[in-house]
């Protein structure tokens, strides 16, 4: 498997940078949505994404990546209980899988050839502690949808089917990406997602050129390119580290917590959860800027990806959401 | 000027695709090939071999466990041991996917991903006829190459032979490098031209002028090169055409780049002026559209809805499956992707061999009795993995007509007591096919929904007879309940059409103002987005002459538009019916 193209090589599409980044820091804040045309790079940058992120520490040969043995769940077989370290887990998940691949299902293979009851994980397993990236989310089938929104919202998986029981932990991060004009996705979904942008093709020639430019020195020389580009994901990693790090410590004023509910009752969005994730993605916007304090700045920045996708759907409204929380923004937050 | 040679004609972009395709096929994508089973698909398809991966043919049912190997059930079962089969996808091929436009969403976003992965190539065979059937965007999107047999004739498919040297353009083609920023930029601001908004487009020309001039023997890529990549990558990916259409949403309509252009430049010109070696960008726009079928760009709009309706959720008409809804005959078949097993068909159709196996095993067992456990109980019935037989059943998801009725004072006078007799009339009829009904009146400042969706035929007509008349026309409200109603109708899994019955005069925006330009916009944007949701529309003109508006939103909608003659009740019944495809 060649190196994945740099994160830092992707030309443009600055909010889909950000707002990735920005779960990578805190992925507490629960996802981000891609929205946008096809051939704009949202499945590049998933997986330039986990090339980025720093490698995780798991026990080697547990089908749920846990960071310790005593995590190891006890429906998996035998582990060496050595202590690996292994890059972020990025699992598609493809378009009509079945139940059976994304919960997991009965192991056949033991079951028919040594009588065994026992468990095959499935994609929701091995995504624990990384990334779930869904292509074309908006044509998913709808019981996988609910089945996803379930696991993601509690972070574990259960699993009740063909005489077995058994749960394992699924915190993963959910990226979905897809075409508005191909779809709709449930707005139960949508408000699951922390972040969403919409992204488009770059409108002018020279940037556009400068894509094919990168694409091009990537596919020719591989190995140049990583060099070229790796020193600047480094930096990147090192950023999103530091920022790691800086979260706990970072204040947040009474003032900004006003700000968040104010915004969003302007707004009218439904239920408290975009309130909790704009703070989040406020928290993580100023601990990556380096601040020590969360301002009104910070949650400027971030208002618009946090809440564009919670608003009552308008059917005229074709990009016009973020426009809409843009204008509330600049009036409640002058 | 002039280009260095003629462009390509059909067949010659056909040896062009696959000469393409036989130097890069990863890089490619792949061929996107378009005709019913013909001499010059059978020549295009044979002269596939000259790839130099190898050739996997896959159909649009294929399951998982053939595409990513699996348990192999049936071998299993024969040989009563755990067998596993190896996917298709293990090993770098050339899949050619029959009948590509049948292709559910589902296999579309596998192959897709397997695309990316950048190991294998796909030929994609599209037999579609007419604009609903093509290829899935999300495959269509990743094919680099496009080459359309339909019209070809047999002398044309003699034609179609790889003659070129393929070694050695190969060995050029490492010579060769990259493309220059001249290339580039011609590929770019063509691509924006034509309404091509994906990054891939121009990557995918850039690459097939590379291998072009690889074939022709050039020491760099040149005007020919990227004229003829240009024809072969774009043709099926153009959206706009910028001699029709005045308002290309792209780079010609911005503000030209800072450095671009010096001021007195008109902007449409900007690029062309900053181009170190100037491209004509004429050329090569005309090289794509002699490419270009002659209905492609609207079959490349009506395919979006026409995907979106199968992408959707219960909104075939019929929907085959293995699991809900009226039986069909059971099939044979391998077990795997859900099916389930029909017990009693398998028994019957192993019933009749029972007498040949049952000796067959009886010999069979005394020869290795010794070894076998002892309490293995004696076999009754053999069943043979060609035995299986499998449940298929077919659902008809609900349709529900949604009648939107201009109500306003314009159609009141005009009509109105006519449409709803065309109403009622239709009501009679759905009534007896079990179709839901939806009505929905707009007038005055805004639209009421008079009806919700309902099975009841007299509430209908209650309803129906109390619908008063007059005020302004607010089109834009109507359609936006419509389209409500539509996306709340399918998500309970229904199909739902929408009838407009309008004289067409828009005069009310969505905001309640009187602003006929802002109402028509409205309209228009809605008609957009009903297209975008895939309903299916027909719009039924009842004003006293044809109004021209009302056609361009029927086209807007992606439905029909039907002006309707004075005439009665009756006759418009019928049209009704005629225009809803039944």
């Amino acid at each position: 498997m060649t190196a994945p193209f740099p994160f830092s090589a992707i030309v443009g599409q600055e909010a889909m940078k950000r707002a990735m980044v920005l779960t990578a820091i805190d992925p507490a804040i629960g996802g981000v949505l891609v929205f946008g045309d096809r051939g704009t790079g949202k499945s590049t940058a998933v997986r330039a994404l986990a090339a980025l992120l720093p490698p995780i520490e798991v026990v080697e040969g547990c089908p749920v990546n846990s960071a310790r043995i005593e995590d190891v769940p006890d429906w998996a077989g035998p582990v060496s209980g050595r202590i690996i370290s292994r890059p972020t887990p990025v699992i598609d998940l493809p378009l009509g899988a079945t139940e059976d691949r994304v919960v997991g299902a009965l192991d056949i293979e033991r079951a028919l050839t040594r009588g065994e009851k026992a468990f095959e994980a499935g994609l929701l397993a091995r995504a624990n502690r990384g990334y779930l990236y869904i292509d074309e989310v908006n044509l998913l089938e709808d019981h996988l949808v609910d089945l996803l929104l379930d696991v993601a919202q509690s972070g574990e998986n259960v699993v009740e089917r063909e005489g077995l029981s058994i749960r394992h932990p699924a915190r993963f991060v959910l990226v979905g990406s897809g075409n508005p004009e191909e779809g709709d996705l449930r707005p139960q979904l949508l408000d699951r997602f922390g972040l969403s942008v919409m992204v488009t093709s770059p409108r002018d020639v020279e940037t556009r050129v400068q894509v094919m430019q990168r694409r091009d020195g990537y596919e020719r020389d591989t190995a140049k390119f990583m060099a070229k580009y790796g020193a600047q994901d480094a930096k990147l990693r090192a950023a999103i580290l530091a920022a790691r790090a800086r979260l706990p410590l970072l204040k947040t004023p009474d003032a900004v917590l006003h700000d968040c509910a104010a915004l969003c009752i302007a707004l009218g969005s439904d239920g408290l959860r975009g309130e909790l994730t704009l703070l989040r993605a406020a928290r993580a916007e100023a601990a990556f800027a380096g601040a020590k304090t969360v301002t009104r700045a910070h949650l400027k920045a971030v208002a618009e990806m946090a809440l564009a996708h919670r608003l009552r759907r308008d059917p005229l409204d074709e990009a016009g959401s973020g426009a809409r929380v843009a204008r509330l923004v600049a009036q409640t937050l002058p | 000027m002039a280009p260095q040679s003629p462009p390509l004609d059909a067949t010659a972009r056909a040896r062009a695709a696959l000469a393409v395709l036989a130097l890069d096929p990863i890089g490619m994508g792949g061929l996107w090939l378009r005709g019913r089973i013909g001499p010059a698909r059978a020549a295009v398809v044979a002269a596939l071999d000259a790839l130099p991966l190898p050739v996997r043919r896959i159909h649009p049912s294929i399951d998982d466990t053939a595409l990513y190997g699996g348990t192999d059930l049936t071998a299993t079962l024969a040989a009563g041991r755990h067998m596993r089969a190896a996917g298709l996808l293990a090993a770098p091929a050339a899949l050619m996917l029959t009948m590509a436009e049948r292709a559910p969403p589902a296999l579309a976003a596998r192959l897709a991903l397997h695309l990316d992965e950048g190991r294998s190539c796909l030929i994609a065979l599209d037999e579609g006829e007419g604009a609903e059937e093509t290829l899935p965007a999300a495959l269509a999107e990743r094919l680099g190459l496009f080459v359309d047999v339909s019209n070809m004739t047999l002398q044309d498919a003699q034609d179609i032979v790889l003659t070129d040297d393929l070694a050695g353009a190969r060995a050029r083609l490492a010579a060769l490098g990259g493309l220059d920023l001249a290339g580039v930029t011609a590929l770019v601001a063509a691509a924006a031209q034509l309404g091509i908004n994906s990054a891939r487009a121009p990557q995918m020309a850039a690459r097939a002028a590379l291998c072009l001039a690889a074939l022709r023997n050039l020491a760099a890529v040149d005007t020919g090169c990227l004229r003829d990549a240009a024809a072969l990558c774009y043709a099926h990916r153009a959206l706009i055409w910028p001699d029709e259409d005045d308002a290309p949403p792209d780079a010609q309509n911005d503000p030209p780049p800072p450095d671009s252009a010096p001021p007195d430049t008109p902007p449409d010109t900007a690029n062309d002026a900053d181009r170190p070696q100037a491209l004509p960008e004429d050329i090569v726009l005309e090289a794509v559209r002699a490419a270009l079928p002659p209905d492609v760009l609207e079959r490349l709009a009506g395919a979006r809805a026409a995907r979106m309706a199968k992408g959707g959720s219960g909104s075939g008409a019929r929907i085959k499956g293995n699991h809900r809804g009226r039986p069909l005959p059971a099939r044979a078949g391998r077990l795997g992707g859900g099916a389930r097993i029909d017990i009693m068909a398998t028994l019957r159709s192993a019933a009749p061999m029972q007498a040949l196996r049952g000796a067959a095993l009886r010999r069979g067992s005394a020869e290795q009795a010794a070894g076998q456990e002892a309490g293995a109980a004696p076999l009754r019935l053999a069943i043979r993995p060609s035995d299986l037989r499998l449940k298929r059943y077919q659902h008809t998801s609900d349709r529900v007509l949604i009648f939107a009725v201009d109500a306003s004072g314009s159609a009141a006078f005009a009509r109105l007591a006519e449409a709803k007799g065309a109403v009622e009339l239709l009501l009679a009829s759905a009534y007896a096919r079990r179709d839901h009904v939806a009505l929905i009146a707009f007038r005055g400042a805004g639209c009421e929904m008079v009806l919700p969706p309902t099975r009841s035929l007299t509430a209908t007509k209650r309803r129906l007879a109390g619908l008063a008349g007059g005020g302004g026309t607010p089109l834009a409200a109507g359609l936006k309940m419509g389209l409500e109603v539509a996306l709340q109708t399918r998500a309970r899994g229904m199909t739902p059409t929408l009838a407009l019955l309008t004289d067409g005069r828009g005069n009310i925006a969505l905001d309640g103002s009187a602003n006929r330009p802002m109402a028509e916009a409205d309209a228009l944007a809605l008609a957009r987005a009903l297209r975008g949701a895939g309903v299916s529309a027909l719009i039924l003109d009842i004003g006293q002459r044809p109004t021209p508006s009302l056609k361009d939103l029927a086209q807007h909608m992606g439905g029909t538009y039907l002006p309707l003659p004075r005439a009665d009740a009756q006759r418009l019944s019928g049209v009704l019916r005629a225009g809803l495809g039944e």
